[in-house]
């Protein structure tokens, strides 16, 4: 009953704020209306860096702890990691266009990382299709996520290290959270598109974790019941040829 | 509204993708509910299995 409230509750914030971002904020005076894809470009990489961030965490706890709930949370990290990355990026595309006058440009440092960060999702998604034994996967998987996550903090720091098309943050850093360098009513659509969005996410993760556990329960009984899902699989393209 | 394309494409996408993966995460939970049923009946109809 909880997770069905919070789905509908993120369903109404997300129609809500995007509305209000879309219909009720003034336009940008240089960007234009294009400033508007920034809400929900912005609040999909926010979520990119939870999930991933999340995945490596739940990897983490699996290593100490070898309890296969973590593994499940992190999967779901890296499902949606990937999902609201590739969001992240198409959005940036989408407002790039009209307002730098290309679509991508492989010399911007946050651009770059940012592709080197949805490439190491999908790697991690695939290496889990490789590995039959949980366990085994897990461990694997685990790393592979910890590695991921190196790359959250250089896609966030890369506009500050290096010089790119990306501007400066507007309100990421310490200093700029009390005086953004944008106007209030920005701010106020961008933070209910942010609020919106991690209310979605949350239902998501909830949703993406229960058929975790269930994809692991129907696994287990495949291999309790004396054969793989593997092999239950070569031999239904057995029986299919 | 100026860069209308650009708009709907950014928006279309992001949300429309949001929705459609809820709905696909949706039916992939209902397939894996009703074969974890499926399995729970199995093995309380014989214990042995």
């Amino acid at each position: 009953m909880g997770t069905r409230l919070l789905g509908i509750l993120a369903l109404v914030a997300i129609v809500g704020a995007s509305a209000f971002g879309l219909f009720v904020v003034k336009a940008d005076l240089n960007q234009g209306d294009a400033q508007r894809i920034m809400y929900v470009h912005v609040a999909s990489a926010w979520l990119a860096y939870l999930s991933f961030g999340v995945t490596a965490l739940a990897g983490l706890a699996y290593l100490v702890r070898r309890d296969l709930r973590f593994d499940a949370v992190a999967v779901s990290g890296a499902e949606l990691g990937v999902m609201f990355t590739a969001f992240a990026i198409w959005g940036g595309m989408m407002w790039g266009r009209p307002v730098w006058g290309v679509f991508w440009s492989w010399g911007d440092p946050r651009l770059t990382t940012t592709a080197l960060l949805l490439a190491l999702g999908i790697g991690y998604l695939l290496l889990r299709r490789l590995i039959d034994d949980p366990a085994r996967r897990a461990t694997r998987a685990a790393v592979a996520g910890l590695i991921a996550a190196v790359d959250i903090p250089i896609v966030h720091f890369s506009v500050e290290w290096w010089r790119g098309l990306h501007q400066g943050p507007t309100i990421g850093s310490p200093d700029k959270i009390l005086n953004p360098s944008a106007p209030g009513m920005f701010v106020a659509a961008l933070m209910f598109q942010l609020l919106a969005f991690s209310l979605a996410w949350g239902w998501l993760m909830l949703r993406r974790y229960q058929l975790a556990r269930l994809e692991w329960l129907i696994e287990e009984e495949g291999r309790l019941g004396g054969i793989s899902a593997a092999q239950r699989a070569a031999r239904s393209g057995e029986v299919a040829t | 509204m100026t860069d209308l394309g650009f708009i709907i494409a950014g928006y279309g996408v992001i949300l429309g993708g949001l929705a459609l993966y809820a709905m696909a995460l949706m039916r992939r939970l209902r397939a894996a509910r009703s074969e974890a049923d499926r399995i729970r009946r199995a093995v309380g109809a014989d214990p042995l299995e």
